[in-house]
């Protein structure tokens, strides 16, 4: 980087100050109440806004300079990337399904994120949080082009990455992301920030992003590094957006300790269920590992989040009580999905596969406790009856959480031989829950989960079919139907890697770039 | 508890019974078999015999896994929201007690999965 | 005493902020992981503007630190002269 640094006339906290606070006024001919009418109704109490503290101290004019900066960088990279014909430098063609799992799942997150901190900036009556999440806004959306431009390249050779937006708002386990954000969204200003800005952000996000990214980066995958450190070099200002708000909002009066507190619980849990794709993606999916999902839970939340969790104590916050659940289920959660997605492979937009002998000695030696006695046997056997020409494809639609809306595949805390059911009554209806803590999630605002849209449910109710669709006529095929409207080539797109057009047209490829043919 | 929102907020649930064109759901689970890695949903109609679930639907969503073919169905165990429960094979769903939605699993004892793991 | 953090980019750019971040945190520890360095340090961890400029030899903006930054935890307090992050517990 050749970058100047000219004299400043100002210094830090002064340029900060002249370039956020006093570019703000005070309404003169409407109510303040008129003008930020969602700043209340959520029982936080807020007596000061100029109490606000951003301490990166970032003003518009150095964001615009030094996001240009990233973006110059990022898209040299990508094109560079596509130019050599990248792609073909990855370690294995079942990398692709990692990258494909992540553009129809997170990237449009991204977007959603984008929206949510430009509805909360709006709203907030402060100037500090209000310029903090317009630049986390502009960044979210510049998270959300950047994977699509990089992640574009791949869908110039490879399946499953043509109607990532149309899946993402259809496809069973896309309902899990999709419907952690539509949650966060659909709540209030203060609601969201602690969803998405601390409990995300700051608590899971680095779960996500550093070795999903550096699991890029030891794979081969320069073009998801790229945009991956580039967004995540936002991060770390989103993480400190985060922190920021938590202490404010409890500094700023002490009844809302407990408001604070519930939500934190609540969105650290939600997001928690969602990494299980990540955790999965890690342990299985990389063909070349970095660290295994329990020792990234145990480095960035129980060390990393530990200590944010110590700091916070004197403001009376506790560690989310998820945290105890969480534990007990480190050694099972990544075995557990990818069963789930072996299990389902014909209704999933990727690849799915047994994991080859060297990499369940891998797993033995990361999960000394849980992988032979319980996870080995299961796979052995599906590679026993794929070799025969049985590979396994479940094909009766699974239960689903009502809250993360995951198949129940979860077991009891301390028990992984018996699943975990929990079930409420609620108004003469029976609602389904994965665990206590969705269980009580729900309990407390039940009015907004019951209108969860279950794909199970949704698929019964004949509304996941292509439109014109007769499912009373002779020979209807559902599963068929179901893949026709989630834009989902059957054979293609979908089943086992072994044999699928993405490892042959890899190995062909891979071929003439090493080879006069 | 209530959601906190700005105006009254009561919405009709996604699921109540009246949109599975005369069926209802019912949640089935075999314990000890978690090579199927989550218990089904199912829709039925409320008149369905118990036993024609048994041995006409069972089959079809259990029997890949070897130990189904060795069940006893005398033998096992049936549990509905968690606690014991007898059903009648030869009676309906409805006349057996189950709703929309309601959950059951079996236990078949002396089988435990592949080499028993549970699996 | 808690451990705070920062990780970079690993590159051209960022071998002279880590190397001094190094000299000028003898208590951090460099983690290396592919394509990245992560910098954990007990209690505080300080990044000195002076130290960078010293190797790079031309001016430093502390916000440059911004496009090369992976991650941190910690509370920040950053100044025209210095960055840092620390635990209070």
């Amino acid at each position: 980087m050749d970058m100047h640094a000219p004299k400043k006339k100002l210094g830090l906290k002064e340029k900060y100050q002249v370039m956020t606070r006093g570019l703000d006024w005070e309404p003169s001919y409407q109510k303040k109440e008129d003008i930020y009418p969602y700043a209340t109704y959520e029982g936080i109490k807020i007596h000061d806004w100029d109490k606000w503290e951003d301490p990166f101290r970032l003003t518009m004019d150095a964001y615009w300079k030094y996001q240009a900066e990233k973006e110059r960088k990022l898209y040299a990279i990508i094109d560079a990337y596509a130019q050599s014909n990248g792609h073909l430098n990855v370690t294995d063609a079942r990398y692709l399904n990692t990258v494909k799992l992540f553009l129809t799942g997170v990237s449009p997150l991204e977007y959603m994120a984008h929206r949510g901190f430009a509805h909360v900036g709006r709203q907030f009556p402060g100037a500090g949080p209000r310029v903090a999440c317009l630049m986390q806004s502009l960044d979210e959306i510049r998270h959300a082009q950047t994977q699509i431009h990089a992640l574009s390249n791949y869908n110039k050779h490879y399946n499953g990455l043509h109607e990532f937006r149309h899946m993402h708002d259809r496809v069973w386990y896309l309902s899990v992301p999709k419907s952690f954000f539509d949650d966060a969204i659909t709540a209030g200003p203060f609601e969201f920030m602690i969803a998405i800005g601390f409990s995300f952000e700051y608590v899971l996000t680095n779960l996500l992003f550093v070795p999903f990214v550096s699991g890029a980066a030891y794979n081969g995958d320069m073009g998801t590094m790229t945009f991956g450190f580039s967004a995540q070099s936002d991060e770390a200002r989103h993480m400190t957006l985060g922190l920021e708000v938590i202490k404010f909002i409890l500094e700023q009066d002490p009844d809302n300790l407990p408001i604070v507190q519930r939500w934190i619980d609540k969105w650290t849990w939600r997001g928690y269920r969602v990494l299980t794709l990540v955790a999965m993606m890690m342990d299985y999916m990389l063909p070349k590992r970095t660290m295994s999902w329990k020792e990234a839970w145990e480095v960035y939340f129980e060390e990393n989040g530990g200590a944010l969790f110590k700091d916070l104590a004197r403001y009376g916050i506790k560690i989310p009580k998820c945290a105890e659940t969480i534990a007990l289920e480190k050694d099972h959660l990544s075995h557990q999905a990818w069963g789930t997605f072996y299990n389902y492979g014909a209704a999933a937009a990727f690849h799915t596969w047994v994991p080859e002998k060297d990499e369940m000695d891998w797993l033995a030696a990361k999960y000394p406790d849980s992988f032979d006695k319980y996870y080995r046997p299961r796979l052995e056997y599906w590679r026993e009856q794929a070799a025969q020409g049985k590979r396994f494809y479940n094909k009766t639609l699974p239960m689903l959480c009502q809250t993360c809306q995951i198949p129940m595949l979860f077991t009891e805390p301390g028990d992984p031989t018996k699943i975990c059911y929990r079930e409420v009554d609620y108004k003469g209806g029976k609602y389904h829950f994965c665990s206590d803590h969705c269980k009580e999630i729900f309990e407390h605002e039940p009015e907004k989960y019951v209108q969860s849209w279950l794909p199970v449910h949704q698929i019964y109710q004949g509304n996941c079919f292509p439109e014109g669709t007769d499912p009373t006529a002779e020979g209807f095929d559902p599963l068929a139907a179901v893949l026709q409207y989630y834009h989902l080539e059957f054979g293609r797109d979908n089943l086992d890697f072994e044999g699928s057009e993405d490892q042959k047209n890899f190995e062909t490829w891979r071929g003439q770039a090493t080879k006069n043919v | 508890m209530a959601v906190a929102a700005i105006t009254q907020y009561e919405f009709a649930p996604l699921d109540s019974v009246e949109k599975f064109h005369g069926n209802q759901l019912l949640y089935i689970g075999w314990e000890d078999h978690l090579l199927f890695c989550a218990p089904f949903a199912l829709p039925f109609p409320p008149a369905m015999r118990f036993g024609d679930i048994v041995t006409g639907v069972l089959p079809g969503c259990f029997g890949y896994h070897p130990d189904f073919a060795r069940i006893d169905w005398a033998k096992a165990e049936w549990f509905k929201s968690g606690k014991p429960w007898q059903p009648d094979f030869g009676k309906s769903l409805a006349e057996n007690g189950l709703g929309h939605k309601d959950v059951i699993r079996f236990r078949t004892p002396g089988l435990n999965g592949i080499a028993g793991s549970s699996s | 005493m808690s451990t705070v953090f920062i990780a970079f980019q690993a590159n051209e750019d960022t071998r002279p902020i880590i190397e001094a971040i190094a000299e000028d945190n003898p208590h951090a520890r460099l983690n290396e992981a592919p394509a990245m360095v992560k910098i954990d340090a007990e209690g505080r961890l300080t990044v000195r503007r002076s130290s960078i400029e010293e190797r790079l030899g031309r001016d430093f903006d502390l916000q440059e630190l911004h496009v090369n930054l992976i991650s941190l935890s910690g509370h920040i307090d950053e100044t025209d002269d210095e960055f840092t992050l620390s635990w209070n517990a």
